[in-house]
């Protein structure tokens, strides 16, 4: 699931500038009736119970010998870590990650945008278009998983088309490549969701007023020229959500890959959490921890710059 | 959209575009939806090898059948359900009570508090660490500690969503309220929920969708113990006894996403409408 697009914009408009002290303090015993702080205590409650402490102890049992095969739980300090590098398991879950959820991002970022000007005119069958291609993002990503692997075996549909237009037999193992199934996957994991991306950007496309793009018309600016220069930037925000939600959703990515290829040719698409199912399945909880832990530090170290940059460019534009 | 507009407007492509679309439709959504349908629709020796071919026979009604007793869908869909319902209440009331406060309370606390209800949205979930946490509080395998770690997932979300929200709607209507003597309580279900209603419609779309076909998290939490449709259906197509029953798996394919696919079909302009509300402002 979680291919999780989640919605992971900070809220731009910052707190209205705060009133003169006595005013504030007038204000604060009153917001104390009328708003009671005790509103907050079930959610944060969860939250701490549920997510931050899971989180605190991904900080303590990543440095355990914690396993399915014995009750002791010991320190080993950064002995996970080293054994995970010296096998090359860290660097390449981590390299695999992170091209997958580039390259998911590209796709379902490009494959969403052409979509969305495409079936910008609102008309009966560009509605009925955009319903078509909101099924996947309803179905689940198992299931999606396994309808491309039918249709990318060897024998599979994909080839059974190819080779009806090519005249002859066609059998290329689409999810048996060791260095082209990680591409087939990320598109696979764009077509589940690019109907979201491509709704995002309608949306986009329709706040812009229309007389900026009348007036750079008007000044003598081409069709395409007008639709670069003018349109394209103010889509900006939406940008940002779909790139920030696509990488998010990838780098938390699992069930699509589960499904097609389960990691594999030779581990070639063996993403983070694929590994982190895999050992912990072996019964191998620390390292699962382990990886559960970089995968924390990758997505925090990757999706606050990208957002960040996204946000001052839109700033700019 | 009408008017002189970016590319759309150009007559060749005016022509073209239609026939463009339906290509795309059908080559793109059309393929792998017809592969699920025809190979649902097959007996076990034709869907062997699966492929766009129609069935000799049509299989469907029997595989639906099959899969629904043998592969015991309906207590996963009692799981799912019984999963799904409510996390989406407790989830929504929990959120939006949460959200109301920070939104209406600006303190440098609540500033900070804010900033770290909605980090869960970007920050991954330690997966195999809740598993520890639940044993040691002895809900290791329950359904509720599987709804608390969907709540703690989404919180956030909803946290967002709202608290963005309420800032755009004024507080006068609060405040009449409030001075015919209102608790806070009635205020907030009076008054403040009704006037979250699109808001709120926009995360149960979102956290139906993730939650309803979520199988990772159910994988660490409850796999093994209690079953949902997409637990069900990754056993289902792993298992040895149906190693290769494509018409099973895809029936069982059919059958889990038809749920959802009539909700879209009956409220679709609602639930376009709702994604999109929340997502661009």
């Amino acid at each position: 699931m979680s291919t999780a697009v989640h919605p992971p914009v900070p809220d731009r408009r910052s707190p209205p500038p705060p009133p003169p002290a006595r005013t504030r303090r007038v204000h604060r015993s009153i917001g104390r009736q009328t708003h009671p702080a005790w509103f907050l205590f079930p959610a944060y409650a969860i939250l701490l119970v549920f997510f931050f402490l899971p989180t605190l102890f991904n900080f303590i049992y990543a440095f355990t010998d914690w396993s399915g095969f014995k009750s002791a739980i010991n320190p080993v300090g950064f002995d996970n870590f080293a054994d995970l590098a010296s096998n090359g398991t860290l660097f390449r879950a981590l390299r695999i990650t992170i091209v997958y959820a580039v390259l998911v991002a590209v796709f379902q970022n490009v494959f969403g945008f052409v979509l969305a000007v495409l079936l910008e005119r609102d008309n009966r069958l560009n509605r009925l278009a955009r319903i078509f291609f909101l099924i996947p993002v309803l179905m689940s990503a198992l299931a999606v998983g396994y309808i491309f692997q039918a249709l990318l075996k060897p024998t599979g549909g994909l080839n059974e088309m190819i080779g009806a237009i090519a005249g002859h037999r066609f059998d290329y193992a689409w999810l048996g490549d060791t260095t082209w199934t990680i591409v087939v996957v990320a598109l696979i994991h764009a077509w589940k969701w690019m109907g979201l991306s491509m709704l995002i950007y309608l949306a986009g496309l329709k706040t812009i007023p229309e007389d900026v793009i009348e007036a750079a018309r008007i000044d003598g600016a081409s069709r395409w020229r007008a639709f670069w220069a003018i349109r394209s930037p103010l889509l900006a925000p939406a940008v940002t959500f779909n790139v920030a939600t696509a990488l998010l959703g990838s780098m938390n990515g699992f069930d699509v890959v589960q499904a097609t290829t389960g990691g594999g040719p030779a581990q070639t698409t063996e993403i983070l959490n694929i590994f982190i199912y895999r050992t912990f399945g072996q019964g191998l909880f620390a390292q699962a921890t382990t990886m559960s832990l970089v995968l924390f530090l990758l997505v925090t170290l990757m999706a606050f710059p990208v957002i960040y940059t996204l946000r001052k460019r839109e700033a700019t534009l | 959209m009408t008017g002189p507009i970016g590319l759309s407007d150009r007559p060749i492509w005016r022509r073209l575009q239609p026939v463009v679309t339906t290509i795309l439709v059908v080559a793109v959504i059309g393929v792998p939806l017809w592969l699920v349908v025809v190979t649902a629709g097959k007996s076990q020796g034709e869907a062997l090898n699966p492929d766009l071919s129609l069935p000799s026979h049509w299989h469907l009604l029997d595989n639906l059948r099959q899969i629904w007793t043998e592969a015991d869908v309906p207590a996963a869909f009692f799981g799912s359900l019984l999963i799904v319902v409510p996390t989406v209440a407790g989830v929504l009331t929990f959120g939006s009570m949460a959200a109301w406060i920070l939104a209406r309370r600006a303190t440098r606390v609540n500033a900070a508090l804010y900033a770290l209800g909605i980090s869960g949205i970007i920050l991954p979930p330690a997966v195999v660490t809740v598993v520890l946490l639940l044993r040691q509080l002895g809900l290791a395998g329950t359904a509720i500690g599987m709804i608390g770690v969907y709540l703690g997932i989404y919180l956030s979300t909803v946290i967002f969503f709202v608290t963005g929200f309420v800032r755009t709607i004024p507080t006068a209507l609060e405040e009449a309220a409030q001075i015919d003597g209102a608790s806070p309580f009635t205020v907030f279900r009076r008054v403040v929920l009704p006037l979250l209603r699109p808001v709120l419609a926009t995360a149960t779309i979102l956290i139906c969708l993730y939650v309803w076909n979520d199988v990772f998290y159910a994988f660490f939490v409850i796999g093994g113990r209690l079953d949902t449709l997409p637990l069900n259906l990754f056993r289902v197509a792993s298992a040895g006894l149906y190693l290769n029953n494509w018409h099973l798996i895809f029936a069982y394919v059919i059958l889990m996403s038809l749920p959802l696919v009539v909700v879209f079909a009956v409220a679709q302009r609602k639930v376009i409408a709702g994604i999109t509300g929340g997502a661009v402002k």
